[in-house]
């Protein structure tokens, strides 16, 4: 019985997986159902979620240095990988904060999954393009540029349609909200650096007085 | 115990020891070489010239100290020097050790003019012939005198209705060609360099700066009340700072006191190289523009970029700029890639300038002349420079397998330069080692020779594997056709009735 639940749960993983596939291609159906239908799930929005930072990764490395010369003594990992992570996890929750205040009927946990389901084209195009980097001349290097250029349009696409589907807007409301969100994302950007600086200064304040203490004991 | 210790102490004091006198002779620690890599970060170098000399008015046996010299050239072994200050011109000769001794100094010569002394010469020109022709500035003229100082004509202030009557006329700097054209630099003209036909006439401008402006200041101007313009900077072109004529008969015309803007905007506008037409055909490939310092921000009491004053060229198109600001020596070979950066100020060691005026060269050494020092101070390559020139000469005839071989040897006395790697890739390219070149443009970042080397290399395997490829394709269409056809009659045989 046990068994058979867990192969059963295998099933679904695998098949919300290939759903993916076919949300990039018939985004309007696919992120309807992605949410409607539930058949779209967490653990596979994660999966792409992860292979598409292990692809930024595989491209940061093996990309041949015609194309992108990487200068490693300035390279930080784990700021590499936040600047994937960070924009996501602003756009996640500036676009749910602002969508649940009009009519926007994603929930949170969609936004994050719908968003993570539109990152698929990203590893599906450069995988090949990175291997193909390797066995270009300079003048040959345009065609690299140009499909590149692809996989982030595509991505950037399949957000728009997403998130039309998944909060039932209309193509208007929807632009109107992909720019609102994105307005979202830089006041919040705001107010961390505002917060991260008071808080700087509040910790600099008590340390010093601290240091007076000290001092005059 | 104690004994096994000290001797291992010992040991391991003698090893740094050992090092420290390795390193020494490899290069000096201060820094007085320098090169930039693709990069565009600093990577130290062994010295590519070293000083010989320093000749200050007392080595030169000079009688009246030299005071604010400002020009120099060169004609064989002869230098000739404009001691601008004391009016004269001092002519030096540089004998068979390499020492400069003072040859003959003259402050008049001999003809039917009204004026036969010099104010304030600021430069000089020496034609095959020997005759001499002198930026005679304060006297608003160009004199060419014979060997024997004897007046022959003089070139004065062109006729040209942009030229108000008003205008004072100063030739600055002036160079002449083989058939004796005359182009000069003169201070306050900004539509080019003057040319004046060997008769005198004047000719016409070459290669005029074009006018450079912003949109912000254009926009704001626009606005601008009469008394807010006349404050503003006018949207005049400059002028140039130094010509020198180069043994293909092009000008190197070089333009300091610019800032960041202009220089990054347009690579070319520090150095130029003109040809007859005036059009700038300077080589620019390199991965950096030509316009010596790359960090223009402020550091050792300097600010800005550097500020090109003088130009020199040899036979091998390698050209040397001399920053005014910062006494530093900028070498850049014929495709505009830095060869190597040396020298420096405010110090008062051999091969820092206070305030360097112009640059030349005898064959292959330099002489810079210092303005404030009074001083010319000379170079010669070192084994490391004269490897280089040989390695590139010898690329440039043909011996390709000698120059990688010549390269190689830089790059055991600097294995930080680009140019060597480069090098040893390209005689490589030539040898049609694909594979090999193509690691060594990789190592560098060479991305045009490493393309070139790929594609050769790319060409030869396909050609090498055309079965493999064959079969390949073949396969990759025969498998799966045939796995159908098999289905297919499988199916066939399934549905036949003859089984039933």
């Amino acid at each position: 019985m046990k068994a058979l639940i867990k192969k059963d749960k295998l099933q679904h993983y695998l098949a919300t997986l290939k759903f993916a596939l076919y949300c990039i291609t018939h985004p309007l159906d696919g992120f309807w159902d992605l949410t409607h239908e539930k058949r779209g799930s967490y653990a596979a929005a994660n999966t792409i979620l992860i292979i598409t930072l292990i692809m930024r990764l595989v491209k940061l490395r093996y990309t041949s240095f015609i194309i992108q010369a990487v200068y490693w003594e300035e390279i930080n990992m784990v700021l590499y990988m936040a600047s994937v992570l960070f924009p996501l996890a602003l756009f996640v929750i500036g676009n749910w904060a602002l969508t649940t205040l009009f009519d926007g009927k994603g929930r949170l946990g969609q936004v994050y999954m719908a968003t993570c389901y539109c990152f698929t084209p990203y590893p599906l195009l450069q995988l090949p393009l990175t291997i193909m980097s390797n066995f270009v001349t300079v003048d040959e290097a345009e065609f690299y540029s140009v499909i590149s250029g692809l996989s982030l349009v595509w991505c950037a696409i399949l957000i728009i349609a997403a998130m039309g589907q998944i909060h039932e807007y209309s193509a208007g409301k929807n632009i109107l909200f992909m720019v609102a969100s994105l307005f979202a994302m830089l006041v919040m950007v705001f107010i961390l650096m505002l917060f991260f600086s008071m808080i700087s200064q509040g910790i600099a304040y008590f340390i010093s007085l601290g240091r007076e203490l000290l001092f005059r004991l | 115990m104690n004994k096994l210790m000290k001797r291992i102490g010992a040991l391991a004091l003698s090893t740094v020891v050992w090092m420290g006198a390795a390193i020494t002779t490899c290069a000096k620690d201060d820094n007085y070489t320098y090169n930039y890599d693709w990069w565009g970060d600093v990577q130290d170098s062994p010295d590519f010239y070293t000083v010989t000399g320093v000749y200050t008015s007392v080595e030169l046996e000079l009688d009246k100290k030299m005071n604010t010299p400002s020009g120099m050239c060169v004609k064989d072994n002869l230098v000739y020097v404009c001691d601008t200050g004391n009016n004269r011109i001092l002519v030096f000769e540089r004998n068979d050790k390499g020492e400069l001794k003072l040859k003959r100094e003259f402050d008049r010569f001999q003809g039917d003019v009204e004026v036969n002394t010099f104010s304030a010469p600021t430069d000089i020109a020496v034609s095959d012939e020997g005759d001499i022709y002198i930026a005679d500035g304060g006297n608003a003229r160009i004199l060419k005198l014979d060997k024997n100082l004897n007046y022959q004509m003089q070139f004065i202030k062109p006729v040209e209705n942009t030229i108000t009557e008003e205008t004072i006329f100063l030739p600055n700097k002036i160079d002449i060609d083989t058939t004796g054209r005359v182009y000069c630099v003169a201070t306050g003209i900004n539509k080019g360099i003057i040319k004046y036909e060997a008769d005198g006439s004047f000719s016409g401008f070459v290669g005029a700066n074009k006018v450079s402006f912003n949109w912000t200041d254009y926009i704001f101007k626009k606005f601008a009340t009469q008394e807010q313009r006349d404050r503003m900077e006018s949207f005049v072109p400059t002028e140039y700072d130094n010509i020198y004529m180069d043994y293909e008969g092009f000008i190197y015309a070089c333009k300091g006191n610019q800032t960041q803007e202009a220089l990054e905007e347009d690579g070319a506008a520090a150095v130029r190289r003109l040809n007859l037409l005036g059009n700038d055909i300077l080589v620019q490939n390199g991965e950096w523009g030509v316009y010596g310092d790359l960090y223009m921000g402020e550091g050792g009491g300097y600010e800005g970029p550097s500020s090109f004053i003088d130009v020199t060229g040899l036979e091998n198109d390698v050209y040397f700029c001399l920053d005014k600001k910062r006494g530093r020596i900028f070498s850049y070979d014929d495709q505009g890639n830095i060869m190597f950066v040396c020298g420096g100020g405010q110090s008062p060691m051999d091969g820092y300038f206070k305030s360097p005026i112009a640059i030349d060269h005898i064959g292959t050494d330099l002489l810079v002349l210092d303005m404030l020092d009074c001083s010319i101070t000379t170079f010669t390559l070192t084994e490391f420079g004269s490897l280089v020139f040989k390695a590139m000469d010898q690329f440039d005839q043909g011996e390709y397998d000698a120059s990688g071989a010549t390269w190689e040897e830089v790059m055991k006395l600097n294995g930080n330069y680009d140019r060597a790697y480069i090098g040893i890739g390209r005689s490589l390219l030539r040898q049609e080692k694909y594979k090999e070149a193509m690691d060594y443009f990789e190592l560098k970042y060479d991305a045009e020779n490493y393309s070139k080397a790929f594609k050769q290399y790319r060409k030869q395997w396909v050609e090498e594997h055309i079965g493999l490829i064959v079969l390949v394709i073949l396969a990759l269409f025969l498998i799966p056709m045939g796995i159908g056809k098999v289905k297919a009659i499988k199916h066939e045989i399934d549905i036949a009735d003859i089984f039933k």
